[in-house]
């Protein structure tokens, strides 16, 4: 059964991996008119929609767990901090694949580094993201060392990991809001049900709650694919968890949504409203009510289907303030070509399958302890218990 | 003093003269076809929109404080003194996000091409350099655009709209617009039938971004410090209760 199984996804994986080079030829070969939809009238798509805004949104995780292991001295998450370290450097790599696509000149993906405007928020988007890969890259460095027992570099890491979390967490807090004040400077172009002040806010403190939401996935995935998955009493945390930020979340956007006089906008009908009412369907109503269930709470299956929705729920929002919000503006309807669909699902592949091979063949899910050098006894009496101990 | 565009959509015939000069100074091809095209593009920087018997012209605004030179982020497009907003191609990356941020949808793209760049109106600053007016206004028979200071440019609107009244419709677009504009116009009927929104705001656009943005050294720094202070509390507090907890272990049993 297992091997079956395994034989389908490779083949989907090799299917998506062979459309998506020969997306990847139109792309750089007859440029991004023949191979995307985009007009002079709308300029951002499927790439930057989906690729580059739920692309840094999934990858939350990193951050939200990190600070919590770390900074709050939660230890009790340590064992979810790495597979969400993976994710979140993973996540950082492919959204970097993604604008390479999207970029028209991606081979200057390094001007913003030296040639600065510090007015613009995509400057220090720029800015925050490389930063933030390098802090993550040293973050799950810790892993590398572990697994091939380099332990002097393990320890000179494990000395700079507050420093490196905190970072981490600063940079992630800015560059997630700064995803959506992006779009503070259309305020003429992006409809009333996402264009708000606050967006920076709701970037933010919807990317905590999708982190936590794909800790929860993560896990369950993994169990089901790995055999390896995460203690009980830590996804019902999650859930609980989960559950606060969605709450705080949906004041703020209820709040926010009502002050600016935009449920009105509700009776104008139309599929903005549509693609609104299911946005806070699947943001707020459903996972709330799913999670205030405490039968639901407290079980593993129940907090999976809570977290699905609640990440559908944030894709959509991301999606409707990047696409479906601009598109009464620039008056005409965008739908991504195969290209671009083909390129963002073999990139998402790509993610499925490196993510696989690090479970794999890298001390992930395991207990830290559990790689102990068995060649050197004499350093694995001195190593180890300093190992175990650095705990922070 | 900053130099500006006075178009004037009465005093037009349609002639097309200016498209035609604006091509010939940029080096892009103009033949009756790319005439025929209404609309702004990749090799059309400039368009006499015709409806009924009606014109208007399109053209980069020149804003005084451009949203694309605040969003840019290389700094490929700047306000010259002079005026003109310009693009240093040898900086674009192509991310696009001041053809998203135009108030008035200006900037295009050269889709087709595998190394594409932004194309839109630099308001001929190399002429102006030379003390030129732009190619469009030198080149209109009728002296419907008109280059000038900015500030007289807006004096001799201000006169056309009063003397005598009812010719035009009293709204000088690109004098408030988004802060203002070096692209002034002036119509007899509704800026909108021409696609030009009446919808903007009289305040930059760039204020919207950097009223956020000037917050991050804030952010940085009492975040740094508050991070590190509950990350040291938390630690602290487990600190003392290993301690304390040794010490209750080696009396425990003595008192056993």
């Amino acid at each position: 059964m297992p091997k079956v199984k395994i034989t389908f996804w490779r083949a989907v994986l090799i299917i998506l991996l062979v459309v998506g080079a020969y997306a990847t030829y139109v792309r750089f070969f007859q440029g991004l008119g023949a191979s995307t939809n985009l007009t002079d009238a709308f300029p951002w798509g499927l790439w930057i929609g989906f690729d580059v805004m739920c692309g840094v949104m999934l990858a939350a995780g990193g951050f939200t767990v990190t600070a919590a292991v770390y900074i709050f001295n939660m230890k009790k998450f340590k064992p979810i901090s790495r597979p969400t370290v993976l994710t979140a450097f993973l996540g950082y790599q492919l959204v970097v694949v993604g604008l390479l696509f999207d970029l028209g000149r991606g081979y200057r993906i390094w001007h913003p580094l030296v040639m600065w405007n510090p007015h613009s928020v995509m400057f220090e988007v720029a800015w925050c993201v490389t930063l933030y890969s390098i802090v993550l890259s040293l973050e799950f460095a810790g892993v590398i060392f572990e697994r091939f027992h380099l332990f002097k570099l393990l320890q000179i890491q494990k000395m700079l990991v507050i420093p490196l979390v905190i970072a981490g967490v600063l940079l992630s807090t800015l560059h997630q809001s700064s995803l959506g004040s992006l779009y503070l400077i259309v305020p003429n172009k992006l409809h009333p049900f996402w264009y708000s002040p606050l967006l920076p806010i709701l970037f933010f403190i919807s990317a905590v709650c999708v982190g936590l939401a794909m800790t929860i996935f993560e896990s369950s995935m993994s169990s089901r694919h790995f055999g390896k998955q995460l203690e009980l009493p830590l996804i019902l945390s999650l859930g609980r968890t989960l559950l606060v930020m969605l709450s705080i979340y949906t004041t703020v956007r209820f709040l926010d949504l009502l002050h600016r006089g935009a449920f009105e906008l509700v009776h104008k009908g139309g599929w903005e409203t549509g693609l609104f009412l299911l946005e806070m369907m699947l943001t707020s109503v459903a996972p709330i009510c799913l999670l205030l269930i405490p039968k639901v709470r407290e079980n593993p299956k129940g907090l999976y289907l809570a977290s699905v929705l609640c990440l559908l729920g944030f894709v959509t929002n991301r999606m409707n303030v990047s696409i479906t919000g601009m598109e009464a503006a620039s008056g005409q309807h965008y739908f991504p070509k195969w290209t671009e669909i083909g390129v963002t699902l073999s990139i998402i592949a790509s993610g499925f399958f490196v993510f696989a091979v690090c479970v794999k063949y890298l001390p992930i899910f395991q207990h830290e302890v559990a790689y102990q050098p068995i060649t050197e006894p004499e350093a694995l009496q001195v190593e180890v218990p300093e190992l175990s101990n650095v705990e922070y | 003093m900053s130099k500006a565009l006075l178009y004037d959509a009465t005093v037009c015939i349609g002639c097309k003269m200016c498209e035609r000069a604006c091509a010939d100074h940029h080096g892009l091809p103009y033949d009756d076809d790319i005439a025929a095209e209404q609309k702004q593009s990749d090799h059309k920087y400039t368009v006499v929109l015709t409806k009924d018997d009606k014109f208007m012209r399109r053209l980069c605004m020149n804003c005084q404080d451009p949203t694309c030179a605040s969003v840019c982020p290389v700094a490929a497009l700047r306000k010259t003194a002079l005026g003109p907003v310009i693009y240093d191609s040898s900086r674009c990356i192509g991310c696009r996000y001041c053809m998203m941020a135009c108030p008035f949808s200006v900037p295009k793209y050269e889709w087709s091409k595998a190394l594409p760049l932004v194309r839109k109106c630099d308001m001929c600053s190399d002429r102006l350099e030379k003390g030129l007016p732009t190619a469009c206004a030198a080149a209109c028979p009728t002296g419907a655009t008109k280059f000038g200071e900015r500030d007289d440019l807006i004096t001799e609107a201000q006169e056309r709209i009063a003397n005598p009244p009812g010719q035009y419709v009293n709204h000088i677009y690109g004098l408030k617009e988004v802060g203002g504009t070096s692209v002034l116009l002036l119509s007899s009927v509704s800026f909108e039938n021409f696609g030009y929104r009446t919808d903007l705001s009289s305040e930059a656009l760039p204020l919207l971004t950097y009223r956020v943005l000037s917050h991050l050294p804030d952010v940085v720094t009492i975040g740094a410090v508050a991070l590190g202070g509950i990350w040291w509390l938390c630690n602290r507090k487990e600190e003392v209760a290993a301690a304390e907890g040794r010490e209750a272990l080696s009396k425990a049993p003595v008192k056993a």
